[in-house]
Formats: C-alpha cells, structure tokens, sequence
C-alpha cells in the first residue's frame, strides 16, 4: 500500500534524516514507527502526503508515486492527526471536523452532516460539536483530531504521536478507541510515537529507527520481542522485553480445571457464582478474575498476588468457568515463546 | 482657572457654536472624514504588505523596523516636505497621516501573523490546504485580534495627528487649535484639544468593545 525505496532525505544543515530507506507498508495493518528523537520517524511520516519533500528515492500510495500528484490535494486524500491536535482555534470542533469534506467540495450540509456522524463515531457526544476547541480537554480534542482526520474516509492515515500530549490514562483509552476504531475501518495506518509500550500494545508491525535515519528492523511485535536484530533494538525494547512478550498472549489456549477443595484457602463465590474473594479461616484477599481475552502477562501478575498461585477464570459474564495455575500459564509462555524463536 | 473652565463649558455647549459652516459639527465631520480615509488607504497598503511578510516569512526586517521609523518620522515636517513638492492642496495631509498609520498597521498585522502556532498551520497544510487556503482561512482570521488592534492604534494616532490639516489651511477640529493660537483665544486651542480627545478615546472604546464582542469566543 505505502512503498519506499531508497528514500534519502538531507536535511539543509547536513544532517541526515531517513538513510537509505526501503520498507512496505501493508494494506489494512498498522504500522508503527519508533526510535528516540532525531531518528526521521517523523521525517519519513511526513514524506508519506509531502510535509516533507525526500532528497531521492520514491514513495508511492496505492501504487502512484507521490512526487507525481498535486501535493494539496495528496493530502487531501490522506488522513492525518499530529500531537498537540492542531485543531484550527476559530472554528467550532463540527467545523473543524468538516475540513477536508469542504476542501473537496461536498458543500456545507453534507460536510456538516458527516462530521456529526463521525464525532459519535469517536465518541464523543453531540453537543460537543457546537464547542470551540479550547473548551475541550486534551483528550476530547485527540478524539475531534482523529475524527477530522478520517472526515473524508481516507485509506490511509498518518498518525504523528498523536497521543503523547495526554495522560497516561486517557492515552489508554485513546489507544483502546483507536484500536476499536481500526477493527471496524481497517486503515492503513502509519503511527509514530517514542513509546515502545504504546508499539506493542497498536502495532501490527513495527519499524525501529536509530539516530542518523537508519531502519533497524521491522517486524511483528512478538517476533521483534522475541529475536531483537540487535542490542540497539534488544535495548531500546527495554528491561521488561519478556513480560512485554507475554502482554501479547491471551489466556485463551492456557488449561483450566476445577476449583481445588480442602485447601488453606477457599474461593468465595456470590450466588451467580461470580468470584468474591479468597478466604481462609481469618483472612480475607481480594480476587481479580480474568477472561480469555486477557493477556498472559495479567495471568502471571494475578497468579503471583494470589494467595494460592491460581487464578479464578471467568465468562464474558462474569461467571467463574474454572482455575488456572501458575504452571499452567508458565508453561504456556514457555511455549508461545519458543513458536515465535523457532518460526 | 475657574473661569477658564467655565467658559470652555460654555464655548463646547452653545448651540451658536455647533451650527454654521465653521461650527463643530462641521469640523467634527472634517476631521473624522481626513481620519477615516487616512487610515482606510493606509490600512489597504499595510495589511496585504503585514500578510504577505508573516505568511511568506520573508522581508521580516522590515515590518520589525518600521515602527521605529515610523516613531522617528516628523510629521509635520513630512507635511511641510509634500506642501513645498505639491503645493497647496490636501496632499500633503493626507501623505503625513498615511505614513503615520501604516507602521503600526503593517508591525501589528505581521505580529499578529508570526503569534499563529504553528502546529495549527502544519495541520491545515497537512489537511490539504493550499496557500492562499492558508493565509485567507486559517491564518489571517486567528490574526484578526492583533489586526484590529493595530487598526485601533493607527487610527487613534491619526485622529491625534490629523490637527495639522489645519496648518496647512484645511479644515478639521484643528481649525480651533490653530487659529486660537492666532486670536490668543485660550478657551478655543482649548476646546479644541478637548474634543480630538474625546473622539480619540471614544473611537477607541467602542472599537475594543467591538473587538470584544467579535473574538468572545476566543481564549487569550
């Protein structure tokens, strides 16, 4: 879908931004590019609707090279959000949203009409389309900058740190929407952030950059988490490289069976039989039950907290449907580990 | 003093004064009509010239330096420059006024331009924005405030100014400055003086209520 080759780009100081670049995006994935700052994942982001114009080399969308098309309307034809959200100040968020629909020309109804519907589609409410920007939080604003972005349902959309302005909670969130989002559009989405947490958690593919412009590796999360190319990567992946692994794993495929009885500790349930807590004879621990779509790497936490190295296992509902132990779920990191290093 | 103040009570207040073809409705209407059209041709060559610098970036130095030339220029020396090259007409006024106004107009407009933040001009141009899409509805409209507020400067500073049709024959409220000093007629210069800045502030309060209640919705 988004092709490089042998892109360059030299900077007037002489620095070099994007070294020798040769990568392709796949349709419909997300592809996140990071690196510490100065590296050109920004650069080559904003090759992509010529923000920035390469030295050399080619960068085609769809097929046609970009060089080729009239710049403003290249941009119009592709999505775009940027950190601090950019929202035009002057103009309400349904306004703001209306952007490129009345840049190509539907007219003012139409464009209204369909940046109404995509403010719910980001989910925000109604009302909050007659506000100005500034009336906003940061995060509601992050929201009115995706929505502007997808107003002319682009196939592609390029996103540069868009959440790196706002709490860590609220990033949570925005990450939750956007990956909510993208399971119902399926985009081509292109991603820059600085945050390898935020890579793994959003990408179907990720591309480390090092100073200087160069790709190091791009590849799946697991595979990258699993067979770093190298210490740069092994050590921009961080400490927790591991654990990262195991937050890409669902509890799923792990073994459950029945509630042990007679032991020290005893799970407590309500009469839906939805888990309660641990009890002994004078003690009481609070239980987090986890469902199937639940990473490996939450099972671990939660057997660990647990007074018996279980977890209590549970239906979208919220029923308990077995336990699950620390063996068990070992056992299965183990083995997911070992399919992405042997594949 | 007392007296003084008394009988500038009266020049302002007697109807006799108000009427007639030298009376002060009539160099009120004089004055604001050298005021206005002073400031309108000026403000027709410095905001194209404050845009086209802020949105270009280029010939910065020169919308920086102009207020200090602008706060340099003698004016009634200008008018006498242009009095002497035209003769006698309203040329020399109205040139002095403009050269007046255009400094504050054009520093204020480029000011205004440059104050943009600039990740709102990257995502319009990232929207697909072309330049004149730009400057016409991102840039120029949040520069508006600083705009109007040059404008309201330059206007006042002409309102002030515009005495000097007087030195040079014409009409407008510095008529009575003028020719008071002449009569040594105290209550006349004085009256005079008062009401150029009585409109001087009453146009500026009204345009800062208008600029007001135009960017109510705006946060600074």
């Amino acid at each position: 879908m988004i092709q490089f080759d042998a892109v360059h780009k030299l900077f007037p100081n002489g620095t070099t931004a994007v070294h020798d670049l040769s990568l392709a995006l796949p349709e419909g994935g997300v592809t996140v590019l990071v690196g510490s700052s100065g590296c050109g994942k920004t650069t080559t982001l904003r090759m992509i609707n010529r923000m920035v114009e390469p030295t050399s080399g080619t960068i085609r969308v769809g097929g046609k090279d970009v060089q080729e098309q009239d710049a403003a309307e290249l941009r119009r034809s592709i999505g775009y959000v940027i950190q601090q959200s950019g929202l035009f100040p002057h103009r309400t968020v349904l306004d703001n949203i209306a952007t490129v629909p009345l840049l190509l020309g539907w007219g003012r109804r139409k464009a209204r009409a369909r940046a109404a519907e995509l403010l719910e589609t980001v989910g925000l409410a109604p009302e909050a389309g007659r506000r100005y920007p500034h009336q906003l939080s940061g995060g509601q604003q992050q929201r009115v900058g995706v929505a502007r972005a997808l107003a002319a349902d682009p196939p592609v959309l390029l996103m540069d740190e868009p959440f790196g302005a706002v709490d860590p909670v609220v990033r949570t969130q925005l990450q939750d929407e956007l990956l909510r989002l993208q399971k119902e559009l399926s985009k081509t989405i292109v991603f820059v952030t600085h945050d390898i947490d935020e890579a793994v958690r959003l990408g179907d593919r990720i591309a480390i950059f090092r100073t200087g412009g160069h790709l190091i590796q791009c590849a799946e999360p697991a595979e990258l988490l699993a067979r770093p190319a190298d210490d740069f990567v092994a050590d921009f992946l961080g400490a927790e490289r591991g654990l990262k692994l195991l937050s890409l794993r669902t509890l799923a495929d792990v073994p459950q069976g029945a509630v042990p009885e007679g032991g020290t500790w005893t799970l407590v349930l309500d009469e839906a039989r939805k888990p309660l807590h641990w009890a002994s004879k004078d003690a009481e621990l609070p239980v987090r039950p986890l469902q199937d779509t639940d990473s490996l790497l939450s099972a671990l936490n939660e057997s660990v907290a647990s007074p018996t190295g279980l977890i209590a296992r549970v239906d979208a509902a919220g029923v308990l449907t077995g336990v699950s132990s620390r063996d068990d779920i070992h056992e299965h990191a183990n083995r997911a580990h070992t399919e992405v290093v042997a594949a | 003093m007392y007296e003084l103040f008394k009988n500038l009570g009266g020049w302002l207040t007697s109807g006799e004064q108000w009427a007639g073809p030298d009376g002060i409705a009539t160099r009120l209407a004089e004055h604001l009509q050298y005021s206005l059209l002073a400031t309108l041709v000026a403000a027709a060559i410095g905001l194209p010239l404050g845009l086209l610098i802020g949105h270009t970036g280029k010939g910065a130095f020169v919308a920086i330096n102009l207020s200090s030339f602008g706060r340099a220029l003698p004016t009634v020396g200008l008018v006498v420059l242009v009095f002497l090259a035209s003769g006698l007409s309203m040329w020399p006024v109205y040139v002095a006024l403009v050269a007046l106004a255009v400094p504050a107009l054009v520093t204020n407009t480029y000011a205004g331009m440059t104050a943009v933040d600039p990740d709102v001009k990257d995502a319009a141009r990232g929207q697909g924005m072309r330049g004149h899409q730009v400057l016409l509805q991102v840039e120029l409209p949040l520069a508006l405030p600083l705009i109007m507020t040059g404008l309201r400067l330059a206007l006042i500073q002409v309102v002030a100014t515009a005495t000097i049709a007087a030195y040079v024959s014409f009409g407008g409220l510095g008529r009575y400055v003028f020719d008071g000093l002449a009569q040594r007629d105290l209550v006349q210069v004085m009256g005079g003086a008062v009401l150029v800045a009585v409109i001087a502030v009453a146009l500026d309060v009204t345009l800062a209520a208008l600029q007001r209640f135009l960017f109510r919705h705006r946060t600074a």
